[in-house]
């Protein structure tokens, strides 16, 4: 089991007549046996880094920085490269909205047991560790409920015993009940040694499964720390800004909204919506390295 | 008031049966309860969007005798679903998506969710889900409907939009004196943003 280190990853869109700059400068470091949640609202960036990890992103995307598993680069390997050795066989996806990605013509168990026979798993104990009885894989695709869907989804990507895992915005749509069953499952996954990394919107479910939270904004990370500190005890503004727009704390917005992708300030990216914003801030801030890092001059 | 009274609805099989539920002008009802449990139809019922097997809908005293394209009070209920990007014409602008119902107040309502000019030029694949659905909330307040109904309105969102929504609803309703009918997963925000919450019971197995 190695570390996924993503140092200084930078993705960007030519359109015509802009650039999106989708992720930028990004690093990050994921162990065995830990769990870190990617989070931050739509649009900013999460979905992105993840699909360039899996050398998924469109064919106008350019990026920069690495992202190393082990001895691989996965920003610079080929596609076949990716194909034969990576997806599925060292990282695992578990998408958004599982039950659309499942092909509807097949039974579960038909595409497990293809998943199993390309990347030589074993299809019954991936359904079984994922919580799956023999009779709900000779369902179609539409005869399984959003829990059961999710579950198929998970055991197709355990089957090929990968040890990172990427699960972008798992528990959409879910109910509470089944958020806390995935959650759990993602605690055993990583309590044997996986690694997990949970893109998500969810900050209760951020806080309730893993151990370090990452808050993305304007495609920069923000803040990086211990959950309960990044959560109860946030240091950029905009950070603590989402902790109490949560339900069960302030319930306040945070002012304002995010800046284009195509059009960011040179500065920090926050400060237009930031109330302590002062003329530093039209430097850079660069994120601290220390086991809770801020990007942000004037810290809360 | 909007009242259903008695409702059994679903595709074929019922998926609720005998189901009661009222929403007083001003007030905010949640409806919880496990997948699967009716929600989202009973949500579509009392929009007027799904014929029930049985019962009757009632809006402020007059009951509703025509559904979906037959439903002549359509317009005193607004709707919200979950996921916005289903819910607007890709083809359409912001600016065009909010004046679909036909009124020329876009920039009073854009406002109102705080959607700036550049946003409001912006076709749906170019806007996040959050800005997307804050552009649905002002289509949907463009009628000044009586009643709004949320379906899992916030799946999509982060928190931060979430109170941003919610808040723009609840000024609506101060101003207005409608009601809301909130349809969500996520107890912790019924508590906060509902007067009171209905639980459905969850399905029996299939």
């Amino acid at each position: 089991m190695v570390n996924l280190e993503i140092d200084r990853v930078s993705v960007r869109f030519a359109l015509q007549g802009a650039t999106v700059e989708a992720v930028n400068d990004v690093s990050l470091v994921l162990r065995p046996g830990e769990c870190v949640a990617l989070v931050g609202e739509s649009g900013c960036g999460k979905t992105v880094l993840a699909s360039a990890l899996l050398g998924f992103l469109p064919g106008n995307a350019e990026t920069s920085g690495s992202a190393r598993l082990g001895d691989v680069d996965l920003l610079a390997a080929s596609d076949h490269e990716l194909a034969t050795t990576i997806r599925g066989r060292r990282i695992g996806l578990i998408p958004q909205s599982p039950a659309s990605h499942l092909t509807p013509v097949r039974t579960a168990r038909a595409q497990l047991e293809e998943a199993a026979r390309v990347l030589g798993g074993d299809a019954a104990r991936a359904a079984e560790r994922a919580g799956l009885l023999p009779e709900h894989l000779d369902r179609y695709p539409h005869e399984l409920s959003g829990g059961m869907a999710q579950r198929v989804a998970n055991a197709l990507a355990l089957v090929g015993d990968p040890s990172l895992l990427i699960a972008d915005e798992p528990t959409t749509g879910l109910d509470r009940d089944l958020v806390d069953g995935l959650l759990a499952e993602f605690r055993r996954l990583v309590d044997d040694g996986h690694a997990v990394l949970l893109i998500t919107h969810d900050l209760a479910a951020a806080h309730q499964v893993a151990d370090r939270i990452a808050v993305m904004y304007a495609g920069r990370i923000v803040e990086v720390g211990p959950s309960h500190e990044v959560l109860d005890n946030a240091k950029h503004p905009y950070a603590r800004g989402l902790a109490n727009a949560l339900p069960d704390r302030d319930f306040v917005p945070v002012p304002g909204q995010p800046p284009l992708l195509t059009d960011l300030p040179a500065g920090c990216a926050f400060a237009p919506r930031c109330e302590q914003a002062t003329a530093i801030c039209e430097d850079r801030p660069v994120l601290t390295d220390s086991p809770h890092a801020v990007a942000c001059h004037r810290p809360c | 008031m909007l009242t259903g009274l008695g409702i059994t609805a679903g595709y074929r099989a019922p998926v609720i049966t005998d189901v009661s539920l009222t929403v007083q002008p001003g007030q905010t009802v949640g409806l919880a309860g496990p997948s699967g449990s009716g929600k989202s139809t009973l949500a579509r019922v009392l929009a007027l969007l799904h014929k029930p097997f049985a019962g009757t809908v009632e809006i402020d005293g007059e009951t509703v005798t025509g559904y979906r394209f037959q439903a002549r009070q359509r317009t005193k209920i607004g709707v919200l679903f979950q996921q916005p990007r289903l819910s607007v014409d890709p083809r359409f602008t912001l600016r065009q998506a909010i004046a679909e119902p036909g009124a020329d107040r876009v920039d009073e309502l854009a406002e109102k969710v705080m959607l700036t000019d550049d946003l409001l030029g912006r076709r749906p694949h170019e806007v996040s889900d959050g800005q997307l659905q804050r552009a649905c909330l002002a289509r949907a307040l463009a009628l000044n409907p009586r009643y709004l109904i949320c379906d899992e309105m916030t799946t999509m969102l982060d928190a931060s939009t979430t109170a941003a929504l919610v808040g723009v609803i609840r000024d609506y309703q101060r101003e207005s004196g409608a009601g809301v009918l909130a349809i969500s997963h996520d107890a912790v925000l019924l508590d906060r943003w509902a007067d009171e919450t209905v639980r459905l019971s969850a399905p029996p197995s299939r």
